[in-house]
């Protein structure tokens, strides 16, 4: 065993059920370096870090920690052998405060439970790698890059030399994104090894010094980042020559389509989740919204959608026949009696958008149920539509009637996206349209909503991918904790403006502060 | 003066039977579980420490107090943590529902302990001849050289108590000491509040939830102990009572918003509200009844306010009654 090696897995294999999520891999971590793990979704990155922090056990392959075998059974083995995990999901208690989850579970011999020890303790480590960390602080207060430091103090207090960062910047500003980077650069001067997962091939470049890629869970290369490019690793990721362009045709004849006048929407819990929001939506255009998770994104469709009752402002829907129809005040069903179609991709497709255990064909009737006249409902258009979308969007299904619940993420968003573009919306909604998609089917679905913006359809897409944003939509709406706090334009923005307008408030200082 | 000193007193004993049953509860709910089988656990640990002692002491020419204490003592724990370890077998390694199990052992426990209940009477020849003077007034010996002769001395309601009323105490304040101030009751909590967050943290999530129902339940079963060993003083009544306060306690750990401190104080002031009707004049059997729902409407009351106050720190915690699943993906 080469001595400069920090970790080394040699052919791990694990199944669940039939399915081989790794196979047979072997793979090398060393010492002082950080490597980056690359793969689409489902291709067995967190299962192998699952592996590394004892989670999952292999069912082949051994483990060796600085060149001795290790078996890790359980967290605690883990924790032994110097490897601290960061979840992608944070594992924290809500309602402790920093401290006491960096230290549950910890047991260091002769030592006794202080937790004001060990609050000394995580400000000394803080200090010395950079972390903006207070130990009293509850965790319900604090906003998800803090939670994140807490991860990572916590792996760093049990004096983890090993770290494993499951898709830490998916949750990041950019701004934030820079200090994590800087802090793990730091970790690493200070002799610890680093593996990072990502599917963003730009933060690859920019942070690793080697990176390894998996397909269909095997080990498909592993590249000095130096030597590769963007290009290079997409196709080895997706096992095929990939255009990561995005095709963008240009603004044909726009029309005020939607007009948002001071939207302000206070929550049940009298958080106010919008604050003056104003901005229009334009036929024939992708209209972006970016902003750091829950700046407001997802209330802001909800109004639209009239899922929600404002507090006040104002929504105005201008057809393109001319004239202007106020929608404050309606229900979905009473906006689709007007005859305006307002099409909605929910972030939550098996909760708010589909139905899990109905197949495509009762899917499809979800939306038309209640226009057939008498009191049975008529399958035949919803399994002609059903039958119409399997085929032209490729999903695949054993059948139209199979539960939705049971296909993969890519096709539960195609059906989804299928059905809502089927009624022809003169708007259409999309948040967080290609979450947990890999690359092939989310250009299918940015290709979908280009389409839907040459019919003349005015496109609201809620993402978080800004390279995505910058390079789909026309305009892009910056939200920040409820407020917009800019508009910019797409094609000549760039990814630092952005990031600033994402954590620039207007008027009054953090949201948080008020809760 | 000599009825606010037996209100005072009832109360207090009134109280130490919830104080148990709701401590217990909470070290319980602290992992996560919902045990609604309380009522059955203290019906088990009184009748086990009960029949302990009457079997003793009906075999013995001169039972020893002391002794029949002790029996009855471990009959109660073995039996209240057997009934807690089934309840978590059921609902930790099984992953049955937790309030269709714990309502199920709330109905099985009733009927193991009027079953042997009125199998002793009829060994002891009658209802109400069961007899267990030995332990009983061994439970119920209290410091008279503080109190004085009279139950009338305002002592009386402060020190005329047997020793268990005041090993609850004791019980209650250990409780809280465990989940604030050590490294355990900081694991249990955070079993109880996020249990992959304490998978993954190290702690053995199996382990802390059998050893929290277990525990949980012995202490509950203590509660049914002092029910029959004080309360009623060493007999068996088949009236539906243990499970009327077994509920009573269940209802005290929402009022007490999960801390074990609040529960000494809580217990006592339910014991008051239950008590008060004896003590205003001119109430009828049927309005009587009113006054006994009393404690129920204070709980309804916190719940409202907590509610509104929207603490965090007040909730219960936030994954009690759901299994937890490690490989669920």
């Amino acid at each position: 065993m080469s001595t400069d090696a920090a970790v080394e897995m040699r052919g791990i294999t694990k199944s669940f059920g039939t399915v081989k999520a790794n196979d047979n891999i072997d793979i090398t971590l060393k010492k002082g370096e950080i490597l980056a793990l690359l793969g689409e979704n489902g291709s067995g990155k967190t299962t192998l870090v699952n592996i590394l922090s004892g989670i999952y056990y292999p069912d082949e392959g051994r483990v060796f920690i600085d060149g001795n075998e290790t078996v890790i059974s359980s967290p605690n083995d883990a924790f032994s052998a110097g490897i601290g995990m960061i979840h992608q999901h944070f594992k924290l208690v809500d309602v402790f405060t920093a401290a006491e989850n960096i230290v549950l579970g910890y047991n260091e011999s002769g030592r006794k439970y202080n937790i004001k020890e060990a609050a000394e303790r995580i400000r000394s480590i803080a200090s010395r790698y950079g972390f903006d960390i207070d130990p009293n602080k509850k965790i319900y207060d604090m906003s998800v890059s803090e939670k994140q430091t807490v991860e990572i103090v916590k792996a760093l207090y049990r004096g983890a030399r090993i770290l494993i960062l499951d898709e830490p910047t998916a949750v990041l500003t950019p701004q934030e994104t820079d200090k994590l980077f800087d802090i793990m650069r730091n970790m690493k001067n200070d002799g610890r090894s680093i593996i990072i997962i990502t599917h963003k091939l730009a933060e690859v470049m920019e942070i690793s010094d080697r990176v390894a890629l998996l397909r269909g869970g095997k080990l498909i290369d592993v590249l000095q980042t130096s030597r590769t490019d963007s290009i290079q690793l997409a196709s080895l990721m997706v096992g095929k020559a990939v255009s990561l362009e995005i095709n963008r045709p240009n603004v044909v004849k726009p029309e005020d389509r939607l007009v948002l006048s001071g939207l302000t929407y206070v929550d049940r819990e009298g958080v106010k989740r919008l604050d003056d929001v104003s901005f229009t939506a334009r036929s024939g255009e992708i209209l972006g919204i970016a902003g750091v998770a829950g700046s407001g994104q997802k209330e802001l469709l909800d109004t639209v959608a009239g899922l929600v009752n404002l507090e006040s402002g104002t929504i105005t829907y201008h057809p393109a026949s001319g004239g202007s129809i106020k929608l404050n005040g309606l229900d979905p069903r009473q906006i689709r009696k007007l005859g305006i179609s307002i099409s909605f991709v929910p972030e939550d497709r098996l909760g708010m958008g589909l139905v899990g255990d109905m197949g495509m064909t009762d899917n499809m009737m979800l939306r038309t149920f209640d226009e057939s006249k008498g009191i049975f409902v008529k399958r035949n258009e919803p399994r002609k539509l059903a039958d119409k979308i399997k085929d032209e969007l490729d999903v695949s299904t054993p059948g139209v009637n199979f539960p939705v619940r049971r296909l993969s993420g890519g096709n539960v968003q195609k059906v989804l996206v299928g059905r809502e573009i089927a009624s022809s919306p003169s708007v259409l909604m999309l948040a967080y349209a290609v979450r947990g998609l890999d690359i092939n089917t989310s250009h299918v679905i940015y290709n979908l909503l280009t389409e839907q913006k040459m019919k003349g359809t005015a496109v609201i897409y809620v993402g978080e991918d800004l390279d995505v944003l910058m390079s789909l939509c026309d305009r892009i709406v910056v939200l920040v904790g409820g407020q917009v706090s800019g508009v910019v334009d797409a094609r000549t923005t760039s990814k630092e403006d952005i990031g600033l307008l994402m954590t620039s408030y207007k008027k009054r200082g953090d949201l948080r502060s008020e809760r | 003066m000599t009825d606010i000193i037996q209100l005072m007193h009832s109360a207090v004993i009134f109280g130490t039977v919830i104080m148990l049953g709701a401590v217990g509860e909470i070290i319980t709910e602290k992992a996560g579980h919902l045990n609604l089988g309380v009522p059955g656990v203290m019906y088990i640990g009184g009748i086990s420490g009960l029949m302990a002692s009457f079997f003793y002491e009906n075999a013995a020419a001169e039972p020893s107090g002391i002794i029949s204490v002790i029996l009855s003592l471990t009959a109660t724990i073995v039996g209240s943590g057997l009934a807690g370890l089934l309840y978590g077998f059921l609902t930790v390694t099984l992953r049955t529902n937790q309030n269709v199990t714990g309502l199920t052992l709330t109905i099985m426990g009733g009927g193991i302990a009027n079953f042997f209940g009125g199998m002793l009477s009829k060994y002891a020849g009658g209802v109400g001849k069961i007899s267990t003077d030995a332990a009983s007034s061994c439970y119920r010996a209290y410091f008279d050289f503080l109190t004085g002769d009279s139950t009338s001395n305002p002592l009386y309601a402060i020190f005329g108590y047997g020793w268990m009323t005041f090993v609850a105490i004791g019980i209650a304040v250990l409780a809280h000491l465990f989940l604030k101030k050590t490294r355990a009751g900081l694991g249990l909590r955070a079993v109880g509040e996020n249990p992959a967050t304490a998978d993954a943290a190290g702690i053995n999530v199996t382990k802390y939830k059998y050893g929290a129902i277990v525990v949980g339940s012995v202490i509950s079963g203590l509660g049914g102990l002092y029910y029959t060993m004080d309360y009623v003083n060493g007999t068996w009544i088949i009236d539906g009572n243990i499970e009327a306060l077994g509920w009573l306690a269940v209802a005290l750990v929402i009022f007490t918003t999960w801390k074990p401190l609040n529960a000494i104080w809580g217990a006592y002031l339910f014991g008051l509200l239950y008590w008060s009707y004896l003590y205003i004049p001119g109430l009828t059997r049927s309005s009587q009844e009113i006054f006994k729902m009393l404690p129920y409407l204070v709980t309804l009351a916190v719940l409202i306010v907590v509610s509104l106050r929207k603490k965090k720190e007040n909730l219960p915690p936030e994954h009690l009654g759901l299994p937890y699943f490690r490989e669920e993906r």
